[in-house]
């Protein structure tokens, strides 16, 4: 019981992780059509930007607003410099060339900051166990990376669907041409929505630097599950990001708790432990193809253009 | 398609000439690194040929070309590990086994377009490489060491450098004149004009999935191929050769060097895995040129190197 509740959380902190690089990955597909593998270094530059910044501040809030700014600065920077000449262009085009921004990336990090890879030291008020029902305890981190993901997610539901800015996103994802026509810099608005997409993908970084090493390529695994996310919840919609990270989330960490005794009840011993990390590394790449098969627009697709 | 005497054909008749003659270079200077090195790239050129059939004729960006890679070279590890040596009967199964993991994934992948074809690839290549983690009786993550190299009982030795550059080279060859013949054919016509306009072929009662599946499998067998060979000359096959990052680069070499052109990828695979080589020569950090010039490629290099060889000659 203890373990289930647990590994939920888990899976749900996991997914909505997710959901942050999708939604930022989602909005640049769905809007400028841009395919951004790249969109995983800005991950990774999220974490190291947090690792360096929290040591060089000694406080983790201040380091980690200090990391955030530096991304969003960084993917700006990015659009301005080159990827803004990628629109338009085939999705293969865009494919490449941000595979080549991610050598460059993982070795600039290399440069800068060496080959090993970093730790981040959480302060102590966020390591406590925090009681959440009666006899069951869950680190305060992790606590606060859903309460933070889901208020992100909050804020970008409204942002997108309530604001002035929100309404003209929406409408350059429908039609760039007749935006323009009606006046409105699309460039700005793109350099915006980039922005706004690497500033999330550098928070995703950020929040799970503390959990797992900081390392080079972290990017790179986590770049085909968001992948797998937006493919699942359908290309261009939040909404669709938001419950497919959850659902990817929940099956990748129950998959990897649980498998392994399931399995050890139907095989042997030996076979289900060396079969149970694969399959349960396969499983959401099974259920996305899965989903393609029978459902090619996602499962909770963008509204019809 | 035409044989004009352009910059293209020049750089690849020397190309082709320059890779006959490189065991001469190699016999003659003692280099052996440098026979080594051009196997390596000649067996990746045959897998980026194979890739350019479907991605460069065909339309179809597979960024899962890379699984193929893998199952070949498992096919002859696994086989090599149950003490099954003979080629005759190691190289049969890697393209079988690669024939038949293109018919499942292309049935399943040719249902979607687009971006949506180029994930659900991707989709199905990671599976191979957890699969392949999985393999603990075959090493697993570690991968499998090969102690022997596929015997042909005497015909071609491939432990011998030489013999066994030019067998790759060979095949390499044979393979581009079979793509020819394929893309010349009434078969290859079809698939072509799929990728134009796959509307209009279907209103012409055109089967398209049907003639698209068949040259996906045709294309996953070859790169089968490349794989059996490549963990011939690695002696050593691991999950790493199927991860989507190889998909990429054999996507990079396909594209840097012209796609849908006929020797571009070859030319693409040389320059790409000698840039490497010398970049990683000068600097312990050459991607961090390599990854630039990518970009570079991408936006000003349109048609990749045959394209711009094909405007130079044009003027």
């Amino acid at each position: 019981m203890l373990l289930v509740v647990e590994q939920i959380l888990n899976g749900l902190q996991f997914g909505l992780l997710l959901f942050l690089l999708a939604a930022g990955l989602t909005l640049v597909f769905g809007i400028m059509d841009l395919v951004n593998l790249a969109h995983g270094s800005l991950y990774m530059m999220g974490a190291y930007f947090a690792a360096t910044f929290v040591a060089w501040t000694g406080n983790f809030l201040l380091g980690a607003l200090l990391a955030l700014g530096a991304t969003l600065v960084l993917g700006i920077v990015l659009e301005f410099t080159t990827l803004r000449h990628l629109y338009g262009r085939d999705h293969l085009d865009h494919v490449l060339a941000t595979f080549g921004l991610i050598l460059f990336f993982n070795e600039a990090v290399r440069l800068i900051w060496g080959p090993a890879g970093l730790a981040l030291q959480l302060p102590d008020w966020l390591t406590v166990p925090v009681p959440i029902l009666p006899g069951i305890h869950y680190p305060a981190y992790r606590l606060a990376i859903i309460a933070v993901a889901l208020l992100v997610a909050l804020l970008l539901y409204l942002g997108v669907m309530r604001t002035r800015v929100g309404m003209l996103i929406r409408a350059g994802a429908s039609n760039r041409e007749m935006i323009g026509a009606l006046g409105i810099n699309i460039k700005l608005l793109y350099t915006l929505v980039f922005g706004l997409g690497a500033a999330l993908a550098g928070l995703a970084g950020l929040m799970q630097a503390p959990i797992l090493t900081v390392q080079i390529g972290m990017g790179e695994n986590i770049l085909i599950l968001a992948f797998v996310v937006i493919v699942i919840g359908g290309i261009g919609s939040i909404r669709g990001a938001f419950l497919a990270a959850i659902l990817v989330g929940l099956i990748d960490t129950l998959g990897r708790a649980f498998l392994p005794n399931l399995l050890r009840q139907i095989l042997s011993s030996a076979a289900a432990s060396t079969a149970a990390p694969a399959l349960s590394s396969m499983l959401i790449y099974l259920l996305m193809a899965i989903v393609l098969v029978v459902r090619p627009e996602g499962l909770f697709p963008a509204a019809r253009r | 398609m035409k044989t004009q005497l352009n910059a293209g054909t020049v750089v690849t008749v020397l190309a082709v000439a320059g890779l006959l003659a490189l065991p001469l270079y190699s016999a003659l200077s003692g280099n052996i690194f440098v026979l080594t090195l051009f196997t390596r790239i000649v067996i990746l050129a045959l897998a980026a040929a194979s890739l350019n059939l479907i991605m460069g004729y065909g339309g179809m960006m597979s960024f899962g070309h890379a699984a193929y890679l893998g199952i070949g070279g498992y096919a002859v590890g696994i086989l090599a590990q149950e003490g099954i040596g003979s080629g005759f009967i190691q190289f049969p199964v890697a393209l079988s086994a690669s024939a038949l993991f293109a018919l499942v994934i292309g049935a399943l992948s040719l249902r979607t377009r687009g971006v949506y074809f180029i994930m659900i690839t991707l989709a199905f290549a990671q599976m191979a490489y957890y699969v392949a983690s999985g393999l603990a009786r075959y090493g697993g993550d570690d991968g499998l060491t090969i102690y022997k190299r596929s015997d042909f009982s005497g015909l071609i030795n491939l432990s011998n450098r030489a013999q066994f550059y030019y067998f790759c080279l060979a095949l390499l060859l044979a393979t581009v004149f079979l793509i020819w013949r394929i893309v010349n054919s009434r078969f290859g016509m079809v698939v072509r004009g799929l990728r134009s306009n796959e509307q209009r072929m279907q209103a012409i009662g055109f089967p398209a999935k049907r003639y698209q599946l068949v040259c996906f499998v045709i294309a996953g067998t070859l790169c089968g191929l490349a794989g059996a060979l490549l963990a011939n000359n690695t002696d050593f096959v691991s999950p790493a050769v199927m991860y989507w990052t190889r998909s990429g680069d054999l996507m990079v070499m396909v594209i840097l060097g012209g796609m849908g052109t006929l020797f571009g990828p070859v030319i693409g695979a040389v320059v790409y895995l000698l840039l490497e080589e010398l970049l990683s020569q000068i600097t312990e950090y050459w991607a961090l040129i390599m990854g630039p010039l990518l970009l570079l490629i991408v936006l000003f290099g349109r048609g990749g190197i045959m394209g711009v060889l094909g405007r130079l000659s044009r003027g």
